[in-house]
């Protein structure tokens, strides 16, 4: 009758045949949230991933400054002076200490430099011609893409040198000369064309002489604002727009021994370390208000504490003499804004810098019909197009933070648009995902590590010269840091998921996008793998029923 | 081993696997090619946190012995789900007979294996904790006091949970199950009752015994490829969170077992031959309400007002752990289980 055992009328099955994915109310879908630190950035960088990439070390170092290439071509430059607005929301300052994103960063640019990597077009030549005015950050990275967009680019600036601000605002001692020159040496490498010593007076003149189908302004601020401040024939004052730019010149400026710089932004306190190192005995800062609400960034006025440098807050400068400035303290009303109190005081000094803010010089735009112009900026759309068609604006030139970061990713928005221009379309960025909240991660996974700090130069040292302040990362601490990273929102292959599913329902792909999958025959719907994912990449969304 | 100081951190170290560490350093679970002894279609409840011990338990044994492993199961949870007649999700040699006889049935494969000269073959015996430490409690220690050839696992989730939910001799005290009712002056389980069975196996001076949870995947594939290393009787108890019984959040089961370890109310320990050599170390100290609160099963602690005195009484149950096994940072921290696994994992790409 049977051929089977006594008593067993059934085969042996596996469990394999029980589809337990029939139980589920929920399922566990994978997703690509935004984590903080991409979300602040203003050049737009893609830092988790980029780290993601430089975590693992020897080849992938080059993939991941290749990442950041894409958004932006001043690594080692970015990792010298970027004021890291990535690093003040990274999620991992609420565990530890926030990823040293910057040192990351800086250590790829020079590894870059010191290895000669170079980037080619990504696209098709277009036969399309673009005049860049201004060699600054924001023209130089608008020519890097557009040439990588396949659109020829020149570049033309009044100047001696390319770099605007990165050379003749920053001093040395936070940006040697060198990694400057080289980063834009590889601009230049990828055929965009720089054109010094050549002023636009009217752009519209320049661009029918040139044949150019649409253009950039990246022309800055550098005139230094003036305050009208009563003062002795002998008294010796200059802005701190124009010491910082003869800081590249021959002769070294004059200060004398004891230094008052009035302004309490970066420009200041870069014009007060300069003053020190020129040999001043004192470098005093005087800023009408408090420390708090001091524009320039903490990091900077740290570093110019420690070397000395002096400040006087809530005080304003009334008058000047040849070796003494009279000034008087200040009160902040209940709005914060500062008025006078009439107590007077007196302060030696053998030279007062203006740094009260920079001005741009519009008049190449004179006659350009459509153009807007506000409060001494340029008026742009989302797209950073002017009021006239072809014509775009960015950086100092245009109502946003001056920063060499804000700079940059107005190039890179402004060669999207411009190329979405060129080709008859519109610039439609990708919506933005989610925000990896903090509270979407799952932090037991993450291994205690405090933050490696950079090597400073030691004080006395750089009291007097011009050399690099901050030093660099070593490779095994630079590797560190970027494995610090927590990767907000994006899985990075820690296999929690594939582990700890009680049903055997996650499969590896082998595409390295998107490792996992869920087996949806036998999930059923517990949601521990969004439980225990590391960085908060999975979600569950309920099943239509 | 030898302890490494941790001078390299990096993310995920806590996490299954790493994809920055050598194929052969990551974790048994890690793999593609893992044994999946317990597979897809068993019929445990969502988010059980049985079924992922298990696995863990035989994927680690089944790598350690190169796939030459039998298991013996008792009666309960464990056997119900996985094996409807006639399915089985089991991918090993595996036998199921009564309640309360695993051990002995293991002990009989061991004794044909060893008549037959094979010394390859290894038996694994298993069960939850009431064919453990009550139906089956005399086979056990006859299986321990005899030094048979068997690695015993129980799968603790604290109560008979297959037939529902009723109290077992490792229910905790003040727990709510069918048989201890959340009623009267002193609701749920009484306090004073119950045993110890990982220092009962202790007190046979057995070569290997262990505690471990689903919450430390890592320590817990450590100690089963540690305890076949030994022949003779081993006995690791994991502590496996069952959403149904204890009324918790499916989703929520590693996390609960992570809990009970860092409020010290489950100290995870291994010991040789009746001595204690390795602690894990409490990683971040939590009260016992972080705990308690998210199981229904200690509802009646938190109502209004909430029963302090109860929550106080386990709370020194915790403490009296911590001081008992050295559960924190700084007490004897050389013999810590979790460092020592970091340490290993730690030797990674540089």
């Amino acid at each position: 009758m049977t051929e089977k055992p006594f008593a067993i009328t059934l085969d042996v099955g596996s469990s394999l045949a029980n589809k337990t994915g029939n139980w589920r109310t929920e399922r566990a879908v994978y997703v690509d949230r935004l984590p903080p630190c991409n979300n602040a950035c203003p050049a737009g960088e893609n830092i988790q991933r980029w780290l993601y990439e430089a975590e693992e070390g020897a080849d992938g170092y080059e993939r991941a400054w290749r990442k950041i290439m894409e958004d932006n071509p001043f690594p080692a430059i970015m990792g010298r002076v970027c004021y890291h607005p990535c690093e003040t929301v990274c999620n991992r300052a609420q565990l530890d200490e926030a990823v040293g994103i910057n040192s990351v960063e800086r250590f790829l640019g020079d590894e870059a430099i010191e290895r000669g990597w170079t980037v080619e077009a990504a696209a098709e030549p277009s036969g399309r011609r673009v005049l860049v005015v201004g060699a600054g950050p924001s023209g130089l990275s608008a020519a890097f893409h557009l040439a990588r967009l396949g659109h020829a680019a020149t570049v033309l600036d009044a100047g001696p040198a390319a770099g605007g601000m990165m050379r003749f605002g920053i001093p040395r001692y936070r940006l040697p000369r060198e990694v400057l020159d080289a980063e834009i040496a590889r601009i230049a490498g990828l055929g965009v064309e720089i054109r010094l010593d050549t002023k636009v007076t009217s752009i519209l003149d320049a661009m029918r002489e040139g044949g150019f189908d649409a253009a950039f302004l990246a022309v800055g601020a550098h005139l230094g604002k003036r305050a009208y401040i009563p003062a002795g024939s002998a008294a010796k004052m200059l802005d701190a727009v124009s010491l910082l730019r003869s800081m590249e010149g021959e002769e070294r400026p004059l200060l004398g021994r004891r230094v008052v710089v009035y302004g309490g932004g970066n420009t200041a306190i870069d014009a007060a370390r300069t003053a020190k190192r020129l040999g001043a005995e004192e470098a005093i800062v005087v800023y009408r208000r408090t420390r708090d609400r001091m524009p320039a960034h903490e990091s900077e006025v740290e570093e110019a504490e420690a070397e000395g440098v002096l400040m006087k807050w809530l005080s304003t400068i009334k008058r000047a003499d040849e070796d003494r400035i009279v000034i008087e303290r200040m009160e902040l009303d209940e709005t914060g804004f500062p008025q006078p109190t009439g107590e007077l005081e007196e302060l030696g000094a053998d030279s007062v810098v203006l740094a009260l803010g920079q001005e741009t010089d519009l008049s190449l735009l004179d006659g350009v019909p459509g153009l807007e112009v506000e409060d001494g900026v340029v008026q742009v759309g989302p797209d950073l197009m002017t009021g006239h068609p072809g014509i775009f604006a960015g950086g100092d030139m245009v109502p946003a933070e001056r920063t060499v970061t804000v700079a940059v990713g107005h190039g890179k928005k402004a060669a999207r648009s411009i190329d979405a221009w060129l080709r008859g379309g519109e610039h439609r960025p990708a919506p933005k995902h989610e925000l990896a909240a903090f509270e979407m991660l799952n932090t037991w996974y993450y291994s205690d590590a405090p933050r490696t700090v950079q090597p400073q130069l030691e004080l006395a040292r750089r009291q007097s010269t011009f050399e690099e302040v901050v030093g660099g990362l070593d490779e095994s601490t630079a590797l560190f840091e970027a494995r610090r990273c927590l990767s907000c929102g994006n899985c990075f292959s820690c296999d929690n998921c594939f582990g700890v599913c009680p049903d055997n329902a996650v499969r590896k792909t082998g595409d390295p996008e998107h490792p996992y999958a869920i087996d949806l025959d036998f999930c059923k719907g517990c949601g521990i793998c969004v439980a225990e994912c590391p960085s908060g990449a999975i979600e569950m969304v309920p099943e239509r029923i | 081993m030898p302890l490494q100081p941790i001078k390299f951190y990096q993310a995920g170290s806590f996490a299954v696997g790493n994809r920055l560490l050598d194929p052969d350093q990551r974790s048994v679970q890690a793999r593609t090619e893992r044994s999946n002894t317990l597979t897809s279609g068993h019929r445990a409840c969502q988010g059980c946190g049985e079924a992922l011990g298990a696995r863990y338990a035989l994927d680690a044994a089944m790598r350690a012995t190169g796939g030459r492993l039998i298991a013996a199961n008792a009666t309960g949870c464990l056997e119900v789900f996985s094996t409807p007649y006639p399915e089985s999700s089991w991918q090993l040699p595996w036998i199921h007979s009564l309640f309360a006889n695993a051990p002995s049935v293991a002990t009989g494969i061991a004794a044909a294996l060893r008549a037959k000269g094979r010394t390859d073959v290894r038996v694994v015996g298993q069960g939850g904790d009431g064919g453990t430490m009550d139906i089956g409690f005399a086979c056990l220690s006859g299986m321990f006091e005899r030094n048979d050839d068997v690695l015993y696992v129980c799968y603790d989730n604290e109560a008979y949970m297959n037939t529902g939910v009723q109290r077992s001799s490792a229910t905790p005290a003040a727990a709510r199950t069918a048989t201890t009712g959340a009623v009267g002056p002193e609701p749920g389980n009484v306090f004073g009752q119950g045993k110890n069975a990982p220092l009962i196996a202790m007190a046979h001076e057995i070569p290997y015994v262990a505690t471990a949870t689903v919450a430390e995947l890592r320590d817990l594939e450590y100690k089963i490829e540690r305890a076949m290393e030994f022949r003779g009787a081993r006995y690791v108890h994991v502590f496996v969170p069952c959403p149904l019984g204890w009324g918790s959040a499916s989703r929520d089961t590693i996390r609960i077992a992570r809990l009970a370890k860092e409020t010290g109310l489950f100290p995870v320990f291994e010991a040789e031959h009746g001595e204690v050599v390795s602690v894990s170390k409490i990683r971040r100290q939590v009260p016992v309400e972080e705990y308690l609160q998210p199981q229904r099963r200690f509802a009646h602690l938190f109502g209004d007002p909430p029963r302090t005195d109860v929550i106080e009484r386990i709370q020194a149950g915790a403490d009296r752990n911590i001081r008992r096994f050295g559960l924190l940072e700084g007490e004897d921290a050389a013999t810590d289980g979790l460092m020592r696994v970091l340490a290993e994992t730690d030797r990674g790409p540089q």
